[in-house]
């Protein structure tokens, strides 16, 4: 099954990537239109430290090497399953029908929907940053704490992808309302860009039990700066985040079989 | 007196049109209730190291950002409007069919965006901020007045929105495809409207200039209105002023446009 | 063929025993309020289709036509009953069923809206694991059974509905499937369009067997294709048997619409034919299906002022309304379904 799906989606991505370069302008721009739109929100973060030296106690490095890790994760898990928001439109034009006749798993086929290397901007800037960040954060460097980098980009990556597929589920009940899933992946990154001291405990808590985004950056994070998580945690957290990943993919998955099992048993 | 009824009437349609989408309101009243909690947390630390900055204080920052949530799908800040109506039509060549219409071409558009704006606003935009209003402390005025000029610099602020957008729609007859476009109305809206960061907070000569950009008159002037931060004549007088000159320059490109048309045969 | 094919080619190939499908469905009674209440799309219909027969399957909209196809191809999980196609049980194995069964959606398409037909090919060669000179022997025949060659290339986005449909029905047949269920196949398309491709899908089911399912609103589509029809209405099969049987019990009637000069009497026209309705210089005239009109269009030319004629087809949902409704000596000639 999971290796259908990446053969399945390996086909359709080439197929569109193929597509795609036929167009070599237009590939250019949208690339740069991406790059710029996802920067965005660091430019937010950059002109309020024009004014400020510190936001909730953490320094621009800091912040920046919060915003790098939240958005390359995100951009990852925007790579791979890039079209998960157009699932609602699917259902009411019915093409969703058409993805169930063929020989392949449907969330890969949605996954490697209209794939275009465009989707790379927000990975691309994020990774920008977060290289800025880890030259200029002030941090112990030991070789457990180099090591967490790649296993924080890579859990969050994870963990995010498992907040899209849940998501995409939820479209599947509730077709018209899937902008609901926004408030997940959008805010969910637009939240761990800034530093857990900004927000309200019981914001953070939510984040932390409820949602885990917090295994993304913020747990990890604190542990690479010797800053207190707002929220009591027991040391070993800093390292779970893979643990976590993991515990968020398999319900995610679940819940995807069982929102398509529903459809099957409902229709559009 | 019988256009009036006409325009009218294009309105209470686009009202409608948006009103029948109940689940995806709903889905958005949430949304922008999350966005605004990220927000508003950001901005209390942000006013929390600063206060005073430009020129509010954290309750004002507060109201900012409730009123931010509520104008982001009433004025179409990110795109979405009549815009993209207007482009695939344009796209299509169903324009033409627009054009043999006994009606004025921007003002049926108009009509049709405000009633969007309308619903939009009530439909969605107002739970977050009462949201907000119930669990943050705002800067809300008392007098009825700056309500009454708070209602009017909001439908100032529809215009002017439109008026962008129609600019930008118009340009499809020219490039046959509106991906490009919207995505920079999407970057300029989201930026230069003070969606991210109020338009009074950025620094130096480049605040200055987003300052005077169209895009201020959407968020920043009507919450400069609301909670008398500005004087408001010359708040009327800039929306004002920017809606006639971009108004006027969607006449003059749409006349080009529509030249282009006939000549081309649709 | 493999170890799964031996099921399969054991008749009958599509096999149905009191299948049903309910759905839940929430209506609006109020303004907020909102009331479920269970709609029986698909009530218990029980059918076999053999090897190489070509059915057609037809009944008025809303019958429970496509709920049925979206069975047959594990799109839809049945509530209730036994369904097997080729042995399998698709809702269960609907991958592995994929392979071996081809769907054409009238109203939507299978292909990639904004890519070239060409690519949507080459991807499904790969997805279906399809040899390569099986494929390249299937696409080359195809492409000039169904005049697609001068097409490759375009955007699917830019096809006409009829060279869609034909791009799509190469799209459902590349991989070999020993069925192919079309849902309004000719729906939308010209007159000539619904030719190539009724003429393709008889060859396809002469020269290869392939089993072919049919919905169709066109009782064209039927009297070319299908030695075999299926009707069902209210979710229920009212009908299995031959077209003959179909046509005896609803006699099927074609309607001459004729625009006259000035307003007139009714026409005084040859029995069978007759004068059914006069509205103002309109008037419509019924004869039988299988006559031509051209004779009582002659007759009328002769005698009348006539300015402009058109004729309509019998529809189907009138030919089974009759069938239905009216005397049911016919239903003898097909296998009647209590």
């Amino acid at each position: 099954m999971l290796v259908e799906g990446v053969r399945a989606y390996g086909l359709i991505a080439g197929m569109w990537l193929r597509a795609g370069m036929t167009y070599r302008a237009s590939f250019a721009a949208t690339l740069v239109g991406n790059l710029v739109m996802t920067g965005l929100d660091f430019v937010a973060i950059l002109l309020m430290f024009s004014q400020v030296d510190s936001l909730g106690g953490w320094s621009l490095p800091e912040v920046a090497l919060l915003y790098g890790l939240s958005v390359t994760s995100f951009g990852i898990a925007d790579l791979v399953l890039g079209s998960m928001d157009v699932l609602g439109a699917r259902m009411r034009d019915g093409s969703f029908d058409t993805l169930l006749v063929r020989p392949a798993p449907v969330l890969a086929q949605v996954g490697a929907d209209r794939f275009a290397p465009r989707r790379l901007g927000r990975i691309v800037q994020g990774a920008v940053v977060l290289g800025w960040a880890l030259v200029s954060v002030d941090v112990d460097w030991s070789v457990p704490k180099v090591l967490l980098v790649p296993v924080m980009v890579v859990s969050g990556a994870a963990i995010f992808s498992a907040v899209f597929v849940a998501g995409a589920a939820f479209q599947i009940f509730a077709q018209d309302a899937a902008e609901v899933q926004n408030a997940f992946t959008y805010g969910g990154t637009t939240l761990l860009q800034y530093p857990p001291s900004v927000f309200g405990k019981d914001l953070v808590r939510g984040a932390t039990f409820l949602v885990p985004l917090a295994f993304v950056n913020w747990v990890p994070v604190c542990h690479l700066l010797g800053r207190p998580y707002p929220v009591g945690l027991p040391p070993w957290v800093s390292f779970a985040s893979p643990l976590v990943a993991v515990a968020c993919c398999v319900p995610a998955g679940l819940a995807w079989r069982a929102a398509l099992r529903a459809y099957r048993s409902t229709g559009s | 007196m019988g256009s009036a009824r006409l325009y009218l009437a294009v309105a209470v349609g686009g009202f409608r049109r948006y009103a029948s989408y109940r689940a995806a309101t709903a889905a958005g009243v949430f949304t922008n209730t999350v966005f605004g909690l990220i927000l508003v947390y950001t901005y209390l630390a942000l006013w929390e190291e600063r206060p005073g900055l430009g020129g509010y204080d954290q309750a004002q920052a507060v109201t900012y950002v409730w009123l931010g949530q509520c104008l982001y799908a009433t004025l179409a800040i990110q795109g979405g409007g009549a815009e993209k109506d207007l482009m695939d039509r344009i796209r299509t060549g169903e324009i033409a069919v627009d054009l043999y219409r006994p009606a004025d071409l921007q003002l049926w558009w108009l009509a049709g965006d405000v009633g969007r704006a309308l619903f939009q606003m009530v439909g969605r935009g107002v739970v977050p901020f009462l949201v907000g209003w119930l669990f943050f402390p705002m800067a809300l005025p008392g007098e009825a007045g700056l309500w009454a000029a708070f209602a009017v610099t909001l439908l100032l602020a529809a215009v002017v929105s439109f008026a962008i957008r129609y600019l930008a729609a118009l340009s499809v007859f020219w490039l046959m495809d509106g991906m490009g476009v919207s995505q920079v109305l999407m970057i300029l809206g989201v930026f230069c409207s003070g969606m991210v960061l109020p338009l009074n907070a950025f620094p130096g000569a480049f605040g200055d200039v987003v300052r005077w950009l169209p895009w201020a008159a959407q968020i920043q002037v009507p919450a400069d209105v609301l909670m008398g931060e500005t004087a408001v004549p010359g708040a009327f007088a800039f929306q004002a002023g920017w809606a006639v000159v971009l108004l006027g320059l969607g006449r003059l490109v749409q006349s080009a446009a529509t030249r282009r048309v006939v000549v081309q045969g649709g | 063929m493999d170890t799964n094919g031996r099921v399969g080619a054991v008749d009958p190939f599509i096999e149905l025993d009191g299948v049903e499908k309910v759905f839940e469905v929430r209506r609006k009674t109020g303004f907020m309020r909102r009331e479920r209440h269970r709609v029986r799309a698909v009530d218990s219909i029980s059918f076999a289709v053999a090897r190489g027969e070509m059915v057609g399957y037809i009944g008025p909209n809303g019958a429970g036509k496509s709920t049925t196809i979206k069975m047959l191809t594990g799109i839809l999980t049945p509530s209730a009953g036994r369904l097997r196609v080729a042995g399998i049980e698709p809702s269960r194995e609907r991958t592995r069923l994929a392979h071996r069964i081809g769907v054409v959606f009238g109203q939507r398409t299978t292909l990639w809206w904004d890519l070239p037909l060409i690519d949507s090919y080459r991807l499904m060669h790969r997805m279906y694991r399809i040899p390569d000179a099986r494929y390249r022997e299937n696409l080359d025949r195809l492409v000039e059974l169904l005049e697609l060659g001068s097409l490759l290339d375009v955007p699917v986005r830019q096809l006409s509905l009829g060279q869609r449909m034909r791009g799509d029905i190469v799209a459902a047949l590349l991989h070999d499937p020993e069925v192919l269920y079309l849902d309004e196949p000719t729906i939308g398309l010209d007159v000539v369009s619904k030719a190539k491709v009724r003429e393709f899908l008889r060859q396809l089911n002469a020269e290869r067997a392939t089993t072919v399912l049919l919905t169709t609103h066109d009782l064209q589509d039927i009297e070319q294709l299908c030695s075999r029809v299926m009707v069902i209405d209210h979710g229920r099969l009212v009908y299995d048997g031959a077209l003959a049987g179909l046509h005896e019990s609803g006699e099927s009637e074609r309607t001459l619409v004729v625009d006259l000069a000035r307003e007139l009497p009714p026409i005084d026209a040859p029995p069978p034919a007759r004068v059914v309705r006069v509205e103002g210089p309109r008037q419509w005239l019924a004869f039988p299906a299988s006559e031509s009109a051209a004779g009582l269009v002659a007759r009328i030319a002769a005698e009348y002022p006539l300015v402009d004629l058109s004729v309509r087809e019998p529809d189907i949902e009138a030919v089974i309304a009759k069938m239905l409704h009216g005397d049911s000596h016919g239903k003898e000639v097909g296998r009647p379904v209590p």
